[in-house]
């Protein structure tokens, strides 16, 4: 074992890192949109679309993201073409993030439409007879309460989602392990790269997970 | 869009020998069903060793466990499938070592690596579900238990664990449906699981769309089924007068 090689490596392995964080902010944030919509779908009046909302979140649920992914990346030059009638090339970036931002929303959909239901029931018929509308309940009375208590599931959510991020290894996108690993190959030294890329992994997840440890913490005093 | 929809494509010859498309998948979904019941048998034992070694009143053996958890839960899958499948084998005696390169076929140095990683892996995430249940359980149970003269392997076995298992049911279904998922990373060292032939279907055929519609059908049977299995064994086993008798 040799990690002096690693040293030089070190602004290609922070790219790496820096791409993966990208992806992970962008694949949260349009998360979190999506599966908020999606979950004030399925807290809806409307059968229809709280169905179509439950649909799309067992439908995520039981298939593997990795499917998702290059499902994603083999298909969207198709649709894209469809759309837009001519050929369109389209990065390996933009499709995986699609690819997580889709399969995310059905998971941070649940854990928004339980935020939501943990708000006790008065509080909405407290906003109606104050005769705000259905969406001002929403924005300004429900969501931001939800959105508070719910947030330590949130941010575990982006902890996996940061460990995921690592599959789109599979159409090639130079995120922190893929680069970790074709310098490593390129190197000769495959194993200390794989390590190094690892033990950063693990820090970072371990880091956070004890801040939201913490975090849950207070907000249940 | 000119694409060419085709559903008899499954059944139309891949030029490989006399095999269809239909055979490949049928074949990927035995190594995907095999990876997953494998690694999963792993995860439950070492997995509810764990976690009672994590409610143990030994610091040593608790703190085990804890380190354990920490490590296989914050790196990545694909990290530790990769460091199973390129670094462990190195590491072995040469002997081991050119069995495992050289001996094994292919496909079995990597169902090898793919099952002990998706196991250990998996084992850290039932770990945590045996400590919680157990630690939802009211501690006059132990208590009781050991005033009755049970030693505390006999409190374990007669006590917490039967009562902390029936909890965990739909944790630990979670976690099982996760396995199956999870073994599409095999795809990633060259098994040639569901998602591996799914590729190799879309690929060869150039009909993707009825390829990866047919692999998520299946991914989405296999769970639908799983959790109708989970949840028949939940009834089955369920304590009669418990809230949660009968299951959700």
């Amino acid at each position: 074992m040799d990690f002096s090689q690693i040293i030089p490596a070190l602004p290609l392995l922070w790219d790496g890192l820096k791409l993966t964080l990208q992806l992970l902010v962008l694949g949260v944030l349009g998360g979190v949109v999506l599966g908020t919509l999606l979950a004030l779908m399925r807290l809806s009046k409307s059968k229809l679309l709280s169905n179509i909302a439950a649909t799309y979140v067992n439908y995520f649920r039981s298939i593997p993201l990795l499917l998702v992914i290059t499902w994603f990346y083999f298909a969207a030059p198709f649709v894209l073409r469809a759309i837009t009638g001519q050929d369109t090339p389209v990065g390996a970036f933009a499709s995986c993030l699609v690819a997580f931002i889709m399969f995310e929303a059905a998971y941070f959909c649940e854990i928004v439409r339980a935020g939501i239901q943990a708000i006790p029931k008065g509080q909405m018929g407290a906003a109606q007879a104050l005769g705000m509308t259905y969406s001002q309940t929403m924005r300004l009375i429900i969501l931001p309460q939800a959105f508070r208590k719910m947030t330590p599931l949130l941010l575990q959510q982006s902890i996996i989602l940061f460990q995921d991020t690592s599959l789109v290894y599979t159409v090639g996108l130079m995120d922190l392990l893929n680069s970790a690993r074709s310098r490593g190959d390129i190197l000769g030294r495959p194993h200390e790269f794989l390590i190094a890329a690892g033990l950063v992994y693990f820090v970072i997840s371990f880091i956070a997970s004890r801040g939201v440890k913490r975090l849950q913490k207070r907000l249940a005093t | 869009m000119n694409y060419n929809w085709d559903w008899g494509i499954f059944f139309k010859s891949t030029g490989i020998g006399s095999e269809t498309y239909l055979d490949w998948f049928i074949a990927g979904l035995g190594w995907t069903v095999g990876i997953a019941l494998t690694a999963w048998i792993i995860a439950l034992v070492l997995g509810s060793l764990l976690g009672v070694m994590r409610t143990l009143p030994n610091r040593l053996l608790s703190g085990i466990a804890t380190v354990y958890v920490e490590i296989f839960r914050n790196v990545p899958l694909l990290v530790q499938l990769f460091l199973w499948y390129f670094l462990v084998p190195d590491l072995l005696p040469e002997s081991l070592e050119l069995w495992f390169k050289q001996d094994l076929a292919p496909a079995t140095s990597a169902f090898l690596s793919v099952v002990v990683c998706l196991g250990l892996f998996t084992a850290a995430r039932v770990c945590e579900q045996v400590r919680t249940g157990i630690q939802a359980l009211p501690v006059g149970q132990g208590s009781a238990g050991k005033a009755l003269g049970f030693s505390l392997p006999q409190v374990y076995r007669h006590v917490l664990l039967p009562q902390a298992f029936r909890i965990i049911i739909p944790p630990l279904t979670n976690e099982f449906l996760n396995v199956f998922k999870n073994s599409s990373v095999a795809s990633l060292i060259g098994l040639m699981e569901l998602l591996a032939q799914t590729k190799q279907t879309a690929e060869f055929s150039a009909h993707l769309f009825e390829a990866f519609t047919l692999a998520t059908l299946i991914y989405f049977t296999l769970n639908m089924s799983l959790v109708l299995l989970m949840r028949f064994i939940e009834r089955k086993v369920a304590v009669p007068g418990l809230i949660s008798a009968g299951g959700k």
